[in-house]
């Protein structure tokens, strides 16, 4: 057949590559690095989680489950987001368990909107939610945030970002790629913008348990989520899953809390196109919320150790970066070096095979910073830590 | 809480007070000051290498060694348990709730060496009212070091 590219629907030729994808080959193709550039724990899954798995395996659990999920699944969700973001949501009809939020973000903007609905999102920020939106058909609308802010997002650019045609605003906090935290009156301020607007928000807090005190690495901080806010609840999509806190990637385990009827849209497009998520990680996630606090907490902790550990490097070094509130990622700020975000990765990894991502990967706002990830063993952190001290010095 | 300097030593007790500092955001000096501390009251008793003792072409015996002992009217088991646990051969000495008192792990270069211990030394003291020995075997997991460790996970090195 001629022109296979003109058979591609026109929506999906609007999207760019992936930004990340060049950069991913070249480091693919070498030894000896050490990657920073990672979105994933370095653990694997606590051994009890997996032995959940392994177990549901032997006792022939195979089938197909509800399309919403196992029962006795989204009731430990249920119980876990009350306790961990406040609001109570019904297991049997508020609450869908989905293969990631991945996915979940997948059927929200399905669920949500019609042709040309506008989409605010924060960006620097994962790399899924403009293509999602225009997948959805939606138009994104990008809210810049700044280095001098930390990356938080200003409730007035929000604002002003709003139009008759805005549908839904994203939030991300802990946010991948910044590891930013909002500010709770900011946050307080866009709820109170979302309630005006009559607005619905998409709030993905798939990095919620990795928080952190700059003093104390045993001290859990406390995480406000948006939703906790008066009239939130009732316009909220909470989004979460195991991936990170769980180190629980290859699961694919995700769920979506959200009133009724927004539960009921979303829940429409999972059965017809996902059926349900595997049952094998669904018995995993089980036991992952019933018995899982301890290790998340172990990780938790060595994260926050880490992060100490790099950003005591990079302040030796010169390289500027702010102490971020959460995930597992640095955004040290390189533009003291006169290179751009993409060469001076591209550079590390040609000279002291060290791979960070350019922060363009993430948004035209990341220019001029790199993603360092720290879920990564210490001994490779300390070592990339030598190269890159190594790497800057020769750029005088 | 176990302070989070001590636990972090607990795992390796190899960390400098360098490494310490860049971890906890402290200086140095207050570690080092810290670990000393510790020693000098005996919180830490010491510091050793876990080995995997078949790769170490470890040759002698270990066994587990399930004691009865009659209570004294003064001091319970310590009196006993601290003489047992004085003999070389004792690696650790634990008393126990159930069906037994102590549990004596011992360590010594072969099977005859463990039954004259037990025979002259252990069920001979006053107090020591039968013993049951168990053989170690194979080690699977050593102060949380499972021997056989796991495959790498093989993360691609670059996720969005
Ligand atoms: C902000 C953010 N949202 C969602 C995801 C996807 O998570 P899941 O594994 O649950 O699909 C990621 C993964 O990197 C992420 O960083």
């Amino acid at each position: 057949m001629n022109n296979l590219a003109s058979k591609v629907s026109r929506q999906l030729q609007q999207i760019p590559k992936s930004g990340i994808r060049d950069f991913f080959e070249l480091v693919q193709g070498r030894e000896d690095v050490i990657s920073l550039g990672v979105g994933e724990p370095d653990f694997s899954a606590p051994w009890h989680i997996r032995e959940a798995a392994i177990y549901c395996l032997e006792s022939g659990n195979t089938a197909y489950t509800s399309n919403l999920g196992l029962l006795a699944l989204r009731e430990e969700i249920s119980t876990y987001v009350q306790r961990y973001f406040g609001p109570s949501y019904d297991p049997k009809t508020e609450i869908l368990v989905t293969v990631g939020v991945s996915e979940a973000l997948d059927l929200a903007f399905r669920a949500l909107l019609n042709p040309g609905d506008e989409v605010i999102y924060h960006e620097p920020c994962y790399v899924s939610y403009s293509p999602s939106i225009v997948m959805a058909y939606g138009k994104p609308v990008t809210v810049h945030t700044r280095l001098e802010d930390n990356f938080a997002l200003r409730a007035s650019d929000v604002a002003a970002a709003i139009t008759e045609r805005t549908r839904v605003i994203v939030l991300n906090f802990p946010t991948n790629p910044t590891g930013a935290i909002e500010p709770v009156d900011e946050l307080e301020k866009i709820a109170k913008l979302a309630v005006e607007h009559d607005l619905i928000v998409i709030t993905d807090e798939i990095y919620s348990e990795l928080i952190y005190d700059d003093t104390d690495a045993a001290k859990v901080p406390s995480h406000t989520s948006i939703v906790s806010f008066p009239g939130m609840r009732e316009r909220t999509i909470l989004l979460h899953g195991f991936s990170k806190a769980y180190a629980m990637t290859g699961f694919r385990l995700g769920y979506s809390c959200a009133p009724n009827i927004l539960t009921d849209a979303m829940m429409k497009v999972h059965q017809y196109s996902m059926l349900c998520a595997s049952i094998i990680a669904q018995k995993a996630g089980i036991e992952a919320l019933r018995n899982g606090a301890a290790e998340v907490e172990n990780m938790r902790h060595e994260y926050a150790l880490r992060r100490n550990l790099m950003l005591e490097g990079f302040a030796r070094i010169g390289i500027p970066c702010f102490p971020p509130g959460g995930a597992f990622y640095l955004f040290p700020d390189i533009s003291r070096f006169g290179l751009s975000s993409r060469d001076f990765a591209f550079r590390l990894l040609e000279q002291e095979s060290v791979a960070v991502v350019p922060g363009t990967a993430f948004g035209v706002s990341g220019e001029g910073c790199v993603r360092a990830c720290y879920a990564t063993g210490r001994a490779e952190l300390e070592e990339a830590l030598v190269r890159i001290e190594r790497f800057v010095k020769g750029l005088g | 809480m176990i302070d989070p300097i001590l636990e972090e030593l607990q795992r390796n007790s190899r960390s400098t007070p360098e490494e310490l500092a860049k971890l906890f955001h402290l200086d140095a000096a207050e570690i080092t000051a810290k670990i000393q501390g510790w020693e000098a009251d005996g919180t830490i008793l010491g510091y050793h290498a876990v080995i995997d003792p078949e790769r170490a072409g470890h040759t002698g015996v270990t066994a587990f060694i399930e004691v009865k002992l009659t209570p004294e009217r003064e001091g319970g088991f310590d009196r006993i348990a601290r003489r047992i646990s004085k003999f070389s051969q004792v690696t650790s000495c634990y008393l126990m709730s159930g069906g037994y008192d102590l549990v004596v792990v011992v360590e010594d270069v072969n099977l005859r060496a463990v039954a004259q211990f037990i025979a002259e030394k252990l069920s001979t003291l006053e107090g020591v009212l039968s013993t049951s020995t168990h053989f170690q075997l194979k080690v699977y997991k050593e102060s949380r070091f499972t021997i056989q460790g796991e495959s790498h996970s093989g993360r691609l090195p670059v996720v969005p």
